[in-house]
């Protein structure tokens, strides 16, 4: 049993996301990439070194990395190199360079397994993401988050609480995942809005309150208190799988 | 748009998960009737490329000169799956808006109109929203020939029949929420018969789209009873009938813009210039906001609804109410307009209301004083004086405000406004050719 098994202990409701964090560089994320990641459902943690990846790095060792080359060349190559001549080499690691950095590339096919060009589109970055996991032998099972009653299949984009299937839209199913795969934690309406619907959004700051009433409408009286109002803070769903 | 493209799969992916064997495209036509066509799911990914392709010139409003082919386009982001039981299996819709053939948008669609507007006040960094209190009767039959019956009076003590009534009404908050549409509040209201219920605030646009669906709602649970639901302004003379009171706010980002802290009744400047917009443009607006004859018969003197446009804080006669709020919750600070019927065009009425406020902020118009007086004692002169307006006491009226209104022609687009007006002029005319009971029962032997 590993140390992070036990952290979670043995609380009433754990949100289990089926890997642990993804290594991102640098830090912190470029927005646009933590929004992906997240609606993608994978954990990421952002380092700005190899030091730092050492000291933020998960008892089970890291997932993977994606490293962004095109903002910071010189630190992105040498973090590539640290985590790749370890003795057990970090992978699957995916590269996000710019086109002109392609050329590059060159000589240092050993620092990388895929690259992807930067500016991303992000259905892109996540099928070679995935890709990178099938090919490794993992991810190939469908990624659940659970919490209590409520289970989130990020295959298939259903929902279900005790059973039944939860009829969402998406930008409640969006929102769902977020929270639920972070228990415990309170977001203010800014970070929901910025990590769960981007910076296109349409109704305001607002929006989260009316789809955070939405969900609670759905899941029923029963679950509806798993998502908690934090006054004049934000929201928050069920408890930390650390406990509070 | 990667986000749109993740959308779609979301809703491609659940209809084959949950067995969805049709997919119902929704839009609104100029009067506010929500049309709905079928689509099988393999022609979902085809409708959310390029539209699925319709004959516009038997929508109301939606017909023009030269070509009526258009393209509805839906919105993966009010995918749902409908909560009632379908023969055909799980049944889901979708809100669309309606482009012309080449791409850009139809004008003549209100929630486009209605999309129009909200861009407008996010260029002066507000957003805008809506709740609307939804009033109606249920009647025991559909056929308007013979009296209508009110459920609850036909058998006034009956148990049985209230109790009808009562899980109705249950039944469609249910409904309502399993479709996220939060209910605030819902009661018997004064006429027998007649229900409301309020819904908890949402985007305008959001809103208006919720309008459709609850009176699609508050009608399908009805007639599962065999049971008739009307949002009919007036259906019964002689008590009260049906209104849609909305309550508006604006906010700037996280800030309720109606609310300061420092002020006695808790109302910014922008909320003052917002109503004195919506006071004096109230009788330009109304043809939209009642836009049928029969939502006249609901704006007479004796029934709780408002005839003068004058506000006033926490008084429930005049045409702007501000609600008083609960200490410290600045967020439910607002405005309650009392004018609207639940037989309106929600994407339309939205407009025009929007526009009015803004203008009043734009323009700096002042608000007079509050009303402290009963509006119904004062004379004419008197109300002069007070700058108190009477809203349109006919369609016809209306019609005649509405025509030389720069602001509603602006709001609503060329298209929409001229068809408008002339449908509505053509409504008008049919009317006024009819003799009625009441001129019957007065003059017949007496002339």
């Amino acid at each position: 049993m590993t140390v992070a098994d036990g952290l979670r202990g043995p609380t009433p409701g754990r949100a289990l996301l089926a890997m642990e964090p993804l290594l991102l560089f640098p830090d912190p994320a470029p927005p646009e990439l933590a929004q992906a990641l997240d609606l993608a459902g994978y954990p990421w943690k952002a380092v700005g070194d190899e030091r730092a990846a050492g000291r933020a790095e998960p008892d089970d060792g890291w997932a993977g990395a994606v490293v962004v080359a095109a903002i910071d060349p010189d630190g992105a190559f040498a973090l590539c190199r640290a985590i790749r001549k370890r003795d057990v080499p970090l992978e699957p690691l995916l590269l996000l360079v710019s086109g002109a950095q392609l050329s590059d590339l060159e000589l240092r096919d050993e620092l990388f397994d895929d690259f992807c060009l930067y500016p991303f589109q992000p259905l892109e970055l996540e099928a070679r993401i995935k890709h990178l996991f099938w090919r490794a032998g993992r991810g190939t099972q469908p990624e659940l988050v659970e919490y209590g009653a409520l289970v989130l299949n990020l295959e298939t984009y259903q929902a279900q609480i005790d059973g039944h299937p939860l009829d969402l839209t998406y930008m409640e199913y969006e929102l769902l995942k977020f929270l639920a795969a972070h228990p415990g934690r309170v977001f203010t309406r800014e970070t929901l809005l910025s990590r769960v619907w981007g910076y296109e959004y349409y109704g305001g700051a607002r929006t989260v309150d009316v789809h955070i009433r939405r969900l609670r409408a759905k899941l029923g009286e029963e679950h509806a208190n798993l998502i908690q109002t934090v006054r004049s803070v934000g929201y928050r769903f069920g408890q930390s799988r650390w406990g509070t | 748009m990667e986000s749109t493209e993740r959308q779609r799969e979301y809703v491609l992916r659940t209809v084959e998960e949950r067995g969805v064997r049709m997919v119902r495209l929704w839009f609104t036509d100029v009067l506010g009737q929500l049309k709905s066509f079928a689509i099988s799911p393999a022609e979902l990914e085809n409708a959310f490329e390029e539209g699925m392709r319709f004959d516009g010139s038997s929508i109301d409003g939606f017909s023009r000169i030269q070509e009526s082919d258009m393209l509805a386009k839906p919105d993966p982001n009010s995918f749902e799956l409908l909560p009632w039981a379908d023969h055909l299996g799980n049944s889901a819709r979708m809100f669309c808006d309606i482009v012309n053939l080449d791409g850009t948008a139809f004008s003549g669609d209100p929630r486009q109109v209605l999309r129009r507007n909200l861009d407008r006040a996010r260029e002066r960094g507000f957003s805008f929203y809506a709740a609307p209190e939804m009033e109606f009767f249920y009647f025991d039959d559909s056929s308007p020939e013979t009296e209508p019956r009110p459920l609850d009076q036909a058998s006034y003590f009956d148990l049985t029949t209230a109790d009808v009534a009562t899980d109705l009404r249950q039944r469609t908050i249910h409904t309502l929420e399993a479709m996220g549409i939060p209910v605030e509040y819902s009661h018997h209201e004064d006429a027998p018969s007649q229900h409301e219920i309020d819904l908890r605030y949402t985007d305008a646009l959001t809103m208006a789209d919720n309008v459709m669906t609850f009176r699609l709602v508050v009608k399908e649970v009805a007639l599962e009873e065999g049971v008739h639901a009307t949002f009919m302004p007036k259906p019964l003379a002689g008590v009260q009938g049906s209104g849609m009171h909305t309550h508006f706010s604006l906010f700037e980002g996280d800030t309720n813009a109606f609310y300061d802290p420092g002020d006695e009744i808790n109302l910014s400047k922008v909320a003052r210039h917002f109503i004195a917009g919506l006071l004096r443009h109230a009788p330009e607006i109304a043809a939209v906001t009642n836009q049928w004859v029969n939502s006249y018969k609901r704006l007479v003197i004796g029934y709780e609804a408002p005839v003068y446009t004058a506000w006033a804080s926490n008084n429930r006669s005049v045409i702007v109410n501000v609600p008083p709020i609960r200490r410290g919750n600045a967020d439910s600070a607002r405005i309650e307009f009392r004018a609207p019927d639940p037989a309106c065009n929600p994407y339309l009425a939205f407009s025009v209301i929007l526009a009015a406020g803004l203008k009043g902020i734009e323009e700096g118009y002042d608000l007079p004083e509050q009303t402290t007086v009963n509006l119904y004692q004062l004379t004419p002169e008197e109300r002069m004086a007070e700058r108190i307006d009477m809203v349109p006491q006919s369609l016809a009226d209306a019609l005649n405000v509405m025509e030389r209104s720069e602001l509603v022609a602006e709001a609503l687009g060329e298209h929409v406004f001229e068809w408008f007006i002339r449908n509505k002029r053509v409504e008008w005319m049919d009317y006024k050719a009819q003799v009625s009971q009441w001129e019957l029962d007065r003059y017949y032997n007496r002339l």
